[in-house]
């Protein structure tokens, strides 16, 4: 199937599970019963909001994957382990302890910035080190992320707010209600803005003197990429948690199968990662009925499964 | 024109290049010669703005290297590396089509697809055209690369070794597609090439490095014979003069 052809199909798919998300929960609600005031009202004030905080995370932050994976030049780092969505968790720990009274988003701001501090910090390392030993960048990274994370495990211990880390690190969306997931939307918009520079990202990818030679400002497409995925990637701890894997799978499969043209390839990065976040959802919806679980921990099943795939299974050549 | 003047190059105690002037003529393909190390793709990197200039001056026609932007050199002169990367996964026409970027910004018309496949025609690519850079041999993939930087289309073209990997046909055809771009086309070429008789044979001027300074530049002709190989590369053998050119016997 060619490129266009993917991306309508996933599109369509991707709506399928959507309409289908609306409809499961604890609550039974069926599609007959809409008119029904009450019914409407579960619908639009909890199962909405659920399941578009569940397209947003999940498309957001593959493209997020996408992105860095590019800017790294590596396809085994992804923003959630690799220090950003530690150091988001860190400027949220900082906004807590230092300025309890601040709005959610002065509180977001804090987190975004601590994201981009650590993500740049993540970058100047890499840029030292061989991009032809992928291993090295990626282990450097996990390593980078643990680092970061037991720094905030050090400073939540010492303040007492360890269970705030529990929250954080296993993100779900079984909180998300209507009023209390909106921030996310502006993920959603940085992550489509992101997508109008595809065509620089994908040449940054072919490394800095390709990008020099063909007219790129290399230091600036690399800032926007950070912005773009600490603003992203903070949003999605403070909002619903951690959601990791996602910018790591989806990002892999689609390079895999349909190569690093990221303005061709990035809209099916978009639906695929929303297609993904929402089936592990609603498997989580419905495996221990009525009881949820977590949609990181559906996922860390599902994704290993595809990660054996994608390490063994066989390279697609020419169309 | 490009001209070189008084370039000096340092990367930690060593000098790379030393007080180096050089004019390259418009419209001409130069050589530049040396054994390994000698500072080729140092100058290259520093006509081309890879690397920072550290003391000296670089002007190509009137532009200032390092005082002018970035995407307005894309425009004036394109550079093929000696040694690329990593392998994106792209295919053939893909890759190519990025060469159009300094023009298109990413808004591809039907000139920059027609030039694209010009530069696919050009390097006899057509068949390997939808093909991912990853499944071609070494040869291939190079060829892909210079295609790129065609497709750039830009008065000066630089290119670091570009025969690296190709075979003698490959070779042959790509000096020849660069010949006629500069007799037809009114384009500089600059190539580093290390196989001196692929310079004898087709460029106008041989610029010869050694340790950081200008041995010796003038045609084919006047620079080389097997004083100069013994100077140059330390190394013994005749050379043959055959139609006005000098063949090195290997
Ligand atoms: N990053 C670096 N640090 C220190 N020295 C370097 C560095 N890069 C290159 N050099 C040295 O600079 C000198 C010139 O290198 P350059 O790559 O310009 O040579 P070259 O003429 O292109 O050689 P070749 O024919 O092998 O490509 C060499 O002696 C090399 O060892
Ligand atoms: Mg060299």
């Amino acid at each position: 199937m060619n490129r266009v052809a993917t991306t309508l199909m996933a599109l369509l798919v991707l709506l399928v599970i959507a309409t289908l998300s609306l409809f499961v929960g604890v609550i039974d609600l069926q599609p007959k019963n809409l008119f029904n005031p009450e019914e409407l009202e579960l619908l639009l004030v909890s199962r909405l909001p659920r399941t578009l905080a569940v397209l947003i995370t999940g498309s957001a932050l593959a493209v997020c994957g996408t992105i860095i994976q590019l800017l790294v030049r590596n396809r085994f780092v992804e923003p959630m382990t690799a220090g950003t969505g530690q150091g988001a968790m860190l400027g949220i720990l900082i906004a807590i302890l230092y300025f309890p009274s601040a709005s959610l988003i002065v509180q977001i701001c804090i987190a975004a910035t601590m994201a981009l501090i650590s993500s740049i910090g993540l970058m100047l390392i890499v840029i030292k080190l061989p991009a032809t030993k992928p291993l090295y960048i990626a282990l450097v990274g996990l390593i980078y992320g643990g680092i970061i994370g037991a720094g905030v495990t050090f400073v939540a211990y010492q303040a007492d707010l360890l269970q705030y880390i529990e929250i954080w690190t296993t993100g779900e969306f079984s909180g998300v209600l209507q009023g209390r997931y909106e921030t996310l939307w502006i993920a959603a918009i940085v992550a489509l803005l992101a997508y109008l520079i595809a065509d620089q990202f994908a040449i940054v990818g072919m490394g800095r003197t390709t990008a020099i030679s063909l007219g790129l400002n290399y230091n600036q497409v690399v800032v926007l990429g950070l912005i773009t995925i600490s603003i992203v990637t903070a949003l999605t701890v403070v909002t619903v948690g951690m959601i990791p894997f996602v910018g790591l799978v989806i990002p892999n499969i689609v390079s895999r199968l349909y190569g690093d043209n990221a303005r061709l390839t990035l809209p099916i990065t978009a639906f695929f990662g929303a297609s993904l976040v929402l089936i592990c959802d609603i498997i989580g919806r419905v495996v221990r009925y009525p009881f949820e679980i977590p949609v990181g921990t559906i996922m860390g099943i599902i994704d290993a499964l595809i990660f054996l795939w994608i390490l063994y299974g066989r390279e697609r050549h020419a169309r | 024109m490009i001209s070189v003047r008084n370039l000096t190059h340092q990367l930690g105690q060593q000098t790379i290049l030393d007080d180096l002037s050089l004019t390259i003529p418009k419209g001409k393909v130069t050589a530049l010669v040396g054994a390994n190390g000698a500072g080729k793709s140092t100058l290259l990197s520093l006509i081309t703005r890879l690397m920072k200039l550290q003391d000296g001056q670089i002007l190509i026609d009137n532009m200032n290297v390092g005082e002018t932007p970035n995407d307005a050199l894309a425009r004036k002169l394109s550079i093929l590396p000696q040694s690329i990367q990593l392998e994106p996964r792209l295919t053939v026409r893909e890759l190519v089509s990025f060469g159009r970027y300094p023009h298109a910004k990413g808004r591809m018309q039907k000139q920059d697809w027609n030039k694209v496949d010009e530069a696919l025609t050009v390097l006899d690519l057509n068949e390997l055209a939808d093909r991912q850079l990853d499944t071609l041999s070494g040869g291939q993939r190079q060829r892909a690369y210079v295609a790129m930087t065609y497709a750039q289309d830009t008065e000066y073209m630089l290119l670091d070794e570009p025969l690296n990997n190709m075979d003698i046909a490959a070779s042959r055809s790509l000096m020849r597609v660069l010949r006629e771009l500069c007799e037809h086309h009114g384009r500089t070429i600059v190539i580093v090439l290390h196989d001196i008789n692929y310079a004898s044979g087709y460029a106008d001027n041989v610029v010869a490095l050694a340790d950081g300074k200008i041995d010796q530049e003038g045609t084919p002709l006047d620079v080389v014979d097997s004083a100069f190989l013994h100077r140059i590369y330390g190394t013994d053998a005749k050379v043959h003069i055959l139609d006005d050119r000098p063949f090195v016997q290997v």
